[in-house]
C-alpha cells in the first residue's frame, strides 16, 4: 500500500461485506433508508452529508457527495456555503471549549 | 471549460467525423475498463432487437445552423453551419404528417427559427391539423438575437406551439460555462417575454416547458426535486415561471464527448452510465415512438443516431420513400451512446422516462 487513500477505493465500498456481511447488510439498508426523502428532501440531506464529510473529513465522503449534490442541482455557492457550515461548527467546537479553558483559568489564578 | 467558438466540423476536429465517434465509443482501451455492449443488456432482457411501438412522434431537425456554440451541443451546431432544410423536403415531412398518426411533432435545430421557411413550415403543420402538438426546441436567446425574432413568442402563441428551451441552471455562471457568454441573461429576458404572452400561465393552455441537463460529467437525477427548485429559483429571482422541467442525461456524441475526453472524465463518465443503467427505462426509450427526420430528408430512429449518421435500417431510409408498415417494423439501430438513455430513470427529450432503480 502506498498511500493511505484510493479513489478507486470508493469504488469497493459496496463490497465491505466480504468480511461481514450480515453488518455490511443492515448498514447499507440503514444508510439508504437514511437518504431517502422524508422530512428533508433528498438534496438536503445531500448538502448535509456534504458538510459532514468535511467536518470528518473523509475524502471518499467529499468525492461522491460533490457529485452528489451537483447530480441533485446544487450550485457552487450552496456546496461552499455547506462546507462553511461545516468549518464554522468545527471552529466553534474548539472555541466553545475555550469557555472551560477560561473556568480553569480563574478557578487557578488569584 | 471555454466555450467552443467554432463547430467541430468548422475546426476539422477529428470528432466532427461520425464514424470517429463510433470507433471512440467502442474503443475499450481508451475507456480503461471492459464495457459490456449495450445490445448484450437488451439481449439480457429480451429486447433484441429493439422493435418500435409505434409511430408517435415526429421529431425534424430543420437545420444545423444556431446563435449559440453550446459546449455540449450533439449536434455540433453553430454560426458556421450551413446545413439547414429546404422548402421541398419540408413539403415532403408535409406528406408523412398528412397521410399517418404522429399525435406530436418537434421541431429542432440547431436554433429552429433560423430556418428561412420556419414560420411557413409551423402555419402549414397547423393547417393539417389543428389539435396536433407541435413542440419547438427554442434556445430562448433566438429571440433576442435579431429584431425579426423579437415577435417569436406571439408567433408560437397564434400557433399554439409548445415551447421546450434548453435551461442547465438557474444561476448566470453555470448556464454561460455550458452555452456561452451572455446566454443566461437573454435566456431570463426570453422566458420574460414568453411569460408576458401567456405562456406557462396557469389556464393559458401554452405550455412553456425548461430542459435542465448536467453542465459537467455527471447524471441528472430525480426531476421532480430539481423541477421544484428551478421553480423556487426562477420565481423568487426573475419573476419567471414555466410548466415542466425535463431532465435529460448528457449524450456522450459530438462536442459533449470532446469535453467529457479533454477533461478526462470520459471513462468515468461511460462507467457512471454503466453502473446507472436501469432496464425499465430501456424499455421505454424514445427512439420506440420517434422517428427523427435530418435536414435532408433521411430518417433515423433518434436524434443522436441521426448525429451519427445511423439511418434506419430498413428500405424507407428517406421521407421520398416513407413506407409506414417498414418503418414500425424495423429494428432500431443501438450501439454505446444509447447507455445515455438509459441510466437512472432514463432520459428521452421529454426527459425521465421510467422509476430510477435504486
Amino acid at each position: 500500500m502506498k498511500t493511505y487513500y484510493n479513489p478507486e477505493d470508493l469504488k469497493k465500498f459496496g463490497n465491505i461485506g466480504e468480511f461481514g456481511q450480515e453488518l455490511a447488510d443492515k448498514f447499507f439498508s440503514y444508510y439508504n433508508e437514511v437518504f431517502k426523502a422524508g422530512a428533508l428532501t433528498e438534496r438536503e440531506k445531500s448538502l448535509i452529508a456534504l458538510a459532514v464529510a468535511h467536518a470528518v473529513q473523509c475524502p471518499y465522503c467529499i468525492d461522491a457527495y460533490t457529485s452528489d449534490t451537483l447530480e441533485k442541482g446544487c450550485a457552487e455557492d450552496e456546496l461552499m456555503e455547506a462546507v462553511h457550515v461545516a468549518s464554522a461548527i468545527r471552529g466553534g467546537a474548539s472555541l466553545v471549549h475555550g469557555v472551560q479553558m477560561m473556568n480553569k483559568t480563574k478557578e487557578l489564578l488569584m | 471549460m471555454a466555450n467552443p467558438v467554432k463547430s467541430l466540423k468548422a475546426q476539422k476536429h477529428e470528432l466532427g467525423e461520425t464514424e470517429f465517434q463510433l470507433k471512440v465509443l467502442n474503443d475499450t482501451e481508451k475507456l480503461g475498463f471492459e464495457m459490456p455492449k449495450f445490445k448484450s443488456k437488451l439481449q439480457a432482457i429480451d429486447l433484441y432487437p429493439l422493435k418500435p411501438t409505434g409511430l408517435e412522434i415526429l421529431q425534424i431537425n430543420v437545420g444545423k445552423m444556431c446563435n449559440q456554440v453550446c459546449a455540449h451541443c450533439h449536434v455540433d451546431a453553430g454560426p458556421d453551419r450551413k446545413e439547414i432544410m429546404t422548402k421541398e423536403t419540408m413539403e415532403l415531412c408535409l406528406d408523412a404528417l398528412k397521410n399517418h398518426t404522429f399525435h406530436t411533432v418537434d421541431l429542432t435545430g440547431g436554433a429552429p427559427e433560423m430556418n428561412p421557411n420556419f414560420r411557413w413550415f409551423v402555419e402549414q403543420i397547423r393547417a393539417i391539423d389543428s389539435e396536433i402538438k407541435i413542440i419547438v426546441r427554442c434556445n430562448l436567446t433566438i429571440i433576442l438575437a435579431n429584431p425579426r425574432f423579437h415577435d417569436l413568442p406571439d408567433f408560437f402563441k397564434t400557433h399554439k406551439v409548445e415551447v421546450v428551451s434548453s435551461l442547465p441552471a438557474y444561476t448566470e455562471a453555470r448556464t454561460d460555462a455550458q452555452r456561452g457568454n451572455g446566454v443566461f441573461r437573454d435566456s431570463i429576458k426570453a422566458l420574460q417575454m414568453l411569460n408576458a404572452v401567456g405562456y406557462g400561465q396557469v389556464g393559458s393552455g401554452l405550455e412553456l416547458n425548461l430542459v435542465y441537463n448536467p453542465s459537467g460529467a455527471f447524471l441528472p437525477s430525480g426531476q421532480a426535486g430539481l423541477e421544484l427548485n428551478f421553480k423556487r429559483k426562477l420565481k423568487a429571482d426573475f419573476g419567471i415561471e414555466f410548466n415542466q422541467l425535463f431532465a435529460i442525461t448528457n449524450i456522450p456524441i459530438s462536442r459533449y464527448l470532446d469535453y467529457l475526453i479533454v477533461s478526462d472524465n470520459y471513462g468515468a463518465y461511460m462507467e457512471k452510465l454503466l453502473n446507472a443503467y436501469n432496464p425499465g427505462a430501456a424499455e421505454h426509450v424514445m427512439c420506440r415512438n420517434t422517428l427523427s427526420i435530418g435536414w435532408d430528408g433521411f430518417v433515423f430512429d433518434c436524434d443522436f443516431n441521426q448525429m451519427l449518421d445511423l439511418k434506419v435500417a430498413c428500405g424507407a431510409k428517406h421521407l421520398r420513400d416513407f413506407d409506414r408498415e417498414e418503418l414500425e417494423n424495423r429494428s432500431i439501430i443501438v450501439n454505446q451512446h444509447c447507455f445515455g438513455c438509459t441510466a437512472g430513470a432514463g432520459s428521452s427529450c421529454g426527459g425521465e422516462v421510467a422509476q430510477a432503480t435504486a
